[in-house]
């Protein structure tokens, strides 16, 4: 039995402990925000927090995640950067079809907490793994520097 | 839990919603829903009848004539609710697939009702082709850059018509002239008597009202929502806290999720399955074979409520195919058979003067190939759909493009009435185009498998979900074309002749849509923009239309994804043979086309064409290079800068994009769309391929099927031209002048030539 939360609930997993993480917070907590897009790690649709670092859930195993904290797009706005991010996605209407872009605020949140000001390359490093097939780039890029800004 | 509630039937409708069912012969605004495959039929669709639709709709500008209800809104309810709330409810008939069209159709109504923003909402309309036709269709469909186009007047009457209710519900009331009332962001007011309520006080009684005989819209001067700049989105706050609901995030009591193995040729058939290895994992409920169909292809779908048990039984399936009516395609060998037929007459499409003899006489000829690949549309949500059978009926869960297709499809496979079907519209999560498909392929799949699942007892919803593997390689791919032109210019430099031959599959062959679209052996999507919008007195084109016997589909802006790039490129050697500016020849060359020229100018002058641009760092080249393409009755030109590194590496730093979609109704929205489209463009020009290798795709997921990622993602500049014409999409004419700019910056920093996309290493060698 693997144990862990999801945004501070406690859940429990007794199947394959190679199941990515991304299927049980989906089809068995019934989250669907996080987003499957490749199941290879070269998207970013499914990306959470696991103890407050981004990764990626679909390959990411349950068993990785014992005894950890995981957070989904669900709780962001619980946080402070979070909901600064989250603020910054609306002024600026970053969205269009909005199937990956849970997946592009938890890589955001992510890097504004390890760096609370990036410059433009600090933002394609760590956005680079995180496809927007709308190519919303532009405005994820001015959002996240608006959240800095407001986070700071 | 929220998601199961969001799927329940809809409660009875508050007393209070506006309006109540009014006593007026509905109109059908549908012509011959025949009995096609699709069991729909279609009225108008392309490009030039379109531009005649519009001249028919009274002006957007907002027609001082008294507009008659009866005949063009005689059910404003289809379209707007108001709740006892003051909640404002706009019905959306299209999808909203990141295009903005939710947004869109609720200005459009917002504005005349003069609601207050903050309290519309918008929902998603049911299938119903007697109320929510595509105008310009005549079925039930998002495309074709249409959903403003085609919907604007009729949204704008549902506005005005609910508030000439509100504000005859308003007079009754306070006993005060009807000309008197005034409505100003959701408030009704009558400042001689001092009175005012909000909608929703008034919802009732103004649902009590008639239909008012006509109703007058706006001029553009009284608009307050429409051409705002910044008009918050609909759909940023769901799309924000992970609440959005797409098809892949449905979940239903006792549903199953099939995973699906489709054969690796195209028209290959199942021959043999072991599926003993899937039955033994854990988790795994059942394996079904599936039937294909027109369009669509058989395999086997792996059942369990867990998508990854399912997946992991998918791939544990030992499968035999059968090839014998497989396509054996290869992708080299079909470069060369369309070069040679790229050398002998195709089926002619058009013929003005004698362009093989000007050609003759023509001071400087250039003759280039053209090559465009297959693409996928690769949306970040891998085709889905899901599907309940019931006794008398069936649901469909889907981000539905094509309504009336797909809805008369199933009523056809189930022999049920077309109206026994109810689709429930999801967000899709992008589509460019692959949710349309005229033969319902993966519709009519999901439908296959949840009939072979009721078969061995599994009563229960099926979510059919593709893998990003079976994404990528299940076909209805833009068609690969290859292009020759040989075109002319006479000793002053004027374009004389041009003699243009297209080889390429036709997207409309064997659908419902061929015989609206192929006229004389000529698919019309084939060819729209070749050679336009340029005067050439010698101008020849022809067309093969070969079948290699891979499905291909309409991709964001169809045809012009290669017609433009053929076209601007060839005109942009032209014009380095003749020694001329790449927009200087282009502008001397539309003095009948005032809005390519004005968008033309625009993104000149903004991107400071005249001017020399910034020198590069050590050892890079800089270029720049321009490109107008007008699509789905848009204009839009672009500017495209870019920076060469000696090593061949290639940046591409800013596009200066102008568009002239007439009417603006959403600024934002237009640039969001505009940017989007540079993208979406950007990464077919620099890295999208699907090749075949004995039949097989390639291709499988996102590592060798290359996106655009944001460190590739250029500065986007967006100028929107001013028009008092009727809206046009902004969609897809985003995407096709930004190659062939590309491809002419790149000549001007590097001296080379890209005829051939994507461009991948060409830069290297």
């Amino acid at each position: 039995m693997i144990k862990f939360t999801i945004n501070g609930t406690e859940h429990a997993h007794a199947g394959d402990p190679s199941m990515p993480l991304l299927w049980f917070v989906r089809d068995e907590a019934g989250l669907t925000g996080t987003k499957y897009g490749c199941g290879m790690a070269q998207c970013g649709a499914c990306t959470v927090h696991l103890d407050g670092q981004a990764i990626r859930s679909c390959v990411t195993p349950v068993s990785a995640a014992a005894g950890k904290a995981v957070t989904t797009i669900e709780h962001i706005a619980d946080d402070k950067v979070g909901a600064a991010v989250q603020a910054a996605w609306r002024e600026r209407d970053v969205v269009q079809c909005g199937y990956c872009q849970s997946g592009q605020i938890m890589s955001a949140v992510a890097l504004l907490k390890s760096n609370p000001s990036p410059s433009d390359a600090d933002i394609d490093a760590a956005m680079g793994g995180n496809v927007c097939r709308c190519a919303t780039y532009v405005r994820i890029r001015d959002a996240i520097h608006a959240a800095a800004r407001a986070a700071a | 839990m929220n998601i199961m509630r969001r799927f329940e039937s809809p409660a009875a409708a508050p007393s209070g919603e506006l309006p109540a069912p009014v006593r007026i012969s509905r109109r059908s605004f549908l012509q011959g829903v025949g009995s096609g495959v699709g069991g729909f039929a279609l009225g108008v669709y392309f490009a030039p009848a379109l531009a005649a639709a519009d001249k028919a709709i009274p002006g957007h500008a907002g027609n001082p004539d008294a507009i008659p209800t009866a005949k063009n809104m005689p059910e404003p309810q289809a379209f707007v609710r108001i709740g006892a709330d003051n909640g404002v409810t706009v019905i959306a008939k299209h999808l909203e697939m990141g295009q903005g069209t939710f947004t869109g159709l609720a200005t459009l109504t917002a504005d005349e009702l003069d609601a207050d923003w903050a309290q519309v909402r918008v929902e998603a309309a049911p299938a119903d082709v007697k109320r929510y036709a595509n105008t310009l269709m005549g079925i039930q469909g998002t495309g074709g850059s249409t959903a403003m186009a085609n919907a604007h007047r009729q949204m704008r009457l549902a506005g005005a018509t609910a508030r000439a209710m509100l504000v005859a519900a308003a007079a009754e009331r306070w006993k005060v002239p009807a000309d008197e009332v005034q409505v100003s962001a959701g408030i009704v007011s009558h400042p001689g008597s001092g009175h005012s309520a909000g909608f929703g006080e008034l919802a009732e009684a103004a649902a009590q009202q008639p239909v008012p005989a006509t109703v007058t819209l706006k001029r553009p001067e009284q608009f307050t929502l429409i051409g705002k700049q910044k008009l918050p989105r609909k759909d940023s706050a769901d799309k924000t806290d992970g609440s959005a609901m797409f098809t892949q995030d449905v979940q239903l009591p006792g549903m199953l999720v099939a995973v699906v193995a489709h054969p690796p040729r195209f028209g290959a058939t199942l021959k043999r399955v072991d599926a003993s290895k899937a039955r033994a994992i854990k988790g795994v409920v059942d394996v079904v074979e599936f039937e294909g169909g027109p369009g669509r292809f058989g395999g086997v779908a792996v059942l369990s409520t867990n998508t990854w048990i399912a997946r992991q039984g998918r791939d544990a399936l030992q499968l035999e195919w059968d090839d014998a009516k497989a396509s054996r395609l290869d992708s080299d060998a079909m470069w060369r058979q369309y070069a040679e037929l790229a050398g002998k007459p195709g089926t002619v499409a058009r013929n003005d003067g004698d362009a093989t003899a000007a050609l003759e006489k023509a001071a400087k000829v250039v003759e280039a190939d053209y090559a465009f690949p297959y693409l996928a549309h690769a949306p970040m949500e891998p085709l889905n759909c899901v599907v309940k059978l019931a006794d008398g009926g069936c649901e469909i869960w889907n981000g539905e493009q094509l309504h009336t297709g797909d809805q008369g499809a199933i009523a056809a496979t189930l022999g049920l009435k077309p109206d026994q079907v109810t689709i429930h519209q999801l967000y899709a999560g992008g589509s460019f185009g692959r949710r349309a498909n005229s033969q319902s392929d993966y519709v009519l799949e999901a439908l296959s498998i949840a009939r072979a699942a009721q078969a061995k007892g599994h009563k229960v919803p099926i979510k059919m979900v593709w893998t990003r593997e079976e994404d990528t390689r299940g076909g209805y791919y833009r068609p690969a074309f290859l292009h020759r032109i040989r075109a002319g210019v006479d000793a002053d430099g004027k374009l004389v002749a041009w003699h243009h031959r297209m080889v390429g599959q036709s997207i409309m062959k064997g659908t419902p849509f061929e015989q609206y679209a192929i006229k004389d052996g000529i698919d019309s999507s084939s060819v729209e923009g070749a050679a336009y919008p340029y005067p050439i007195a010698n101008l020849y084109m022809d067309l093969h239309s070969p079948d290699t016997g891979v499905p291909v589909l309409w991709w964001r802006s169809v045809g012009h994804t290669h017609t433009g790039f053929a076209t601007e490129a060839m005109i942009d050697e032209l014009a380095a043979a003749s020694g001329q500016d790449p927009y200087t020849f282009r502008r001397a060359m539309l003095g009948e086309h005032p809005r390519h020229r004005a968008v033309l100018d625009k993104a000149a002058e903004a991107a400071g064409w005249r001017k020399p641009l910034a020198r590069g760092g050590k050892g890079e080249k800089r270029g720049r290079g321009i490109a107008v393409v007008e699509s789905f009755n848009s204009y839009v030109a672009q500017v495209v800068e870019v920076t060469a590194g000696a090593d061949g590496a290639l940046r591409v730093d800013r596009v200066v994009c102008a568009v002239d979609c007439g009417l603006a109704i959403n600024p934002d929205v237009i640039r969001a769309q505009m940017e989007g489209g540079i993208g979406y463009a950007l990464a077919a020009a620099l890295h999208s391929e699907i090749t075949l290798k004995d039949g097989v795709v390639e291709q499988s997921n996102f590592h060798n099927y290359t996106m655009l990622r944001i460190d590739e993602m250029p500065k986007v500049e967006v100028h929107i031209v001013a028009s008092d014409a009727n809206p046009t999409g902004v969609g897809e004419p985003g995407v096709p002048p930004l190659a062939p700019a590309l491809a002419g910056a790149i000549f001007a920093a590097t001296g080379k030539r890209i005829r051939k996309l994507p461009i991948g290493k060409q830069l290297k060698a």
